[in-house]
């Protein structure tokens, strides 16, 4: 089946299989492999993508679901090499240890960050319920995404 | 996981849908938001020839008050009904479990239709489905009908929606005292569904409980009413000890609790009486 979706502001068209999933036509297709794929069954949040703006786990969705909607993945956000607030919180934070987590972690408080530009600690815990990490314990993400949220207000005002 | 091969259609009607279910008959699925399904298919629990993805039919979606009752479209999602305003001042209870579902990914593309007729038994929905007395909208070629939800959940991952069938819509009367209302539930720690989860909707007048609904899942292959408990409370002057009587008896519907690896079928019925006395304290505000 034809298919054509919007991928970080760009085109993507190709004809797949129904069953294709759409974090194996991210990573396969389209070639953007910042997206992981962790536990396969829509639990560890590690596929994390924003179909048309809302955080969603592609290994869940087909994509053919996907059809004509926009996508943003972990390789959308820096834009012209600054990188974008959520990724600076976990970069200056230490929100990361193997960083297998990461792109989805980052992805999901985005969604998050779309609804709520000013959660408290604990929205954000609930807004990362979704995803697992496995080093860091959690702290250093719960401060990234406040400073990411700090500095996201701040550019707003 | 790679789901096996199937035949992929999205019609853009419920005619349309309706024409291709009874093509392909039982050998085709339903899509929605698809985390029921989907999970099923990469598992190949289901290797259907067909999936007909409702998800692009307008209109299923909406939320809206038509006189007394709140219309919920199938196709709506768990984040879209815990958003909403309306339903939190009119219902909360539903807006409530919503936000109980998963986490935010899932309740971002699961509906409550597809919620429904998956009829998990650990699933959240059925608890306030039938604390509210739901009526479920469906559609096949032969018309329109409604079914109860008293009528709904047949066993474990069966409802009473027919092959040839498509769920609609769910609507529920606006409750007498919507805040009245609770969704407690023990979640597997894991998935977040719910080992048990209670939902309660009362009516309570000068202190008297004039009305009580409660709906108990996780406990039983088959979500049900605890009308045992119902019973004891009504025309009872609400109190600790008529709240702790009266929950004591909400195992009493349910013949077989669910044994697994979760949580042990006696340790579930412990919990379902405990977890229905938190859930009526928190409705009554006792």
């Amino acid at each position: 089946m034809k298919i054509s979706l919007e991928i970080n502001g760009k085109k993507h068209e190709a004809d797949v299989e129904p069953r294709l999933l759409l974090v194996h036509f991210l990573r396969d297709v389209a070639n953007l492999t910042g997206t992981h794929i962790g536990c396969e069954t829509s639990l560890c949040g590690a596929c994390t993508v924003l179909l048309d703006d809302a955080a969603i786990k592609s290994c869940t969705v087909l994509a053919v679901q996907a059809d004509g909607c926009r996508v943003t993945t972990i390789e959308g956000l820096a834009s012209a090499g600054e990188l974008h607030p959520v990724q600076k919180g976990f970069w200056e934070h230490h929100g990361l240890q193997c960083g297998y987590c990461t792109p989805g972690m980052i992805m999901a408080a985005c969604g998050l960050l779309r609804e709520n530009l000013s959660p408290s600690e604990a929205e954000i815990r609930e807004g990362l319920e979704g995803n697992l990490c496995r080093c860091t314990g959690y702290q250093n993400i719960v401060d990234a995404v406040e400073s990411a949220a700090r500095e996201m207000a701040g550019a707003v005002k | 996981m790679i789901p096996s091969n199937f035949e992929y259609h999205a019609p853009t009607s419920i005619e349309a849908a309706l024409d291709l279910i009874n093509q392909y008959g039982d050998d085709c699925k339903i899509l929605s938001g698809g985390h029921s399904l989907i999970p099923v298919l990469k598992l190949r629990l289901a290797a259907p020839a067909a999936v007909i993805d409702i998800g692009r039919i307008p209109g299923l979606s909406s939320i809206s008050l038509d006189r007394d009752r709140l219309r919920i479209g199938a196709l709506a999602t768990h984040a879209s009904i815990a958003a909403s305003d309306m339903l939190g001042q009119l219902c909360p209870l539903l807006a409530t479990t919503a936000h109980q579902i998963g986490d935010p990914q899932v309740r971002n593309r699961g509906t409550l239709g597809g919620s429904l007729v998956h009829a998990d038994p650990a699933a959240d929905w059925p608890a306030a489905i039938l604390a509210l007395d739901a009526s479920i909208t469906v559609r096949g070629s032969a018309g329109e009908r409604h079914i109860a939800a008293n009528d709904f959940f047949v066993d474990m991952l069966t409802s009473a929606v027919q092959q040839g069938e498509i769920v609609t819509e769910i609507s529920v009367a606006v409750p007498a005292q919507p805040r009245a209302s609770s969704y407690i539930k023990v979640a597997q720690s894991a998935s977040g569904f719910a080992v048990v989860g209670v939902a309660v909707q009362l009516e309570i007048d000068n202190g008297v409980c004039v009305g009580a609904r409660i709906g108990v899942t996780g406990f039983a292959p088959k979500p049900y009413r605890a009308s045992s408990t119902e019973n004891a409370l009504k025309g009872n002057p609400i109190t600790e000890d008529l709240i702790s009587s009266a929950a004591a008896l909400a195992d009493s519907e349910a013949a077989d609790a669910m044994n697994d690896i979760h949580a042990s079928g006696e340790y579930r019925r412990h919990l379902t009486r405990v977890i229905a006395a938190r859930a009526l304290r928190a409705a009554a505000r006792v």
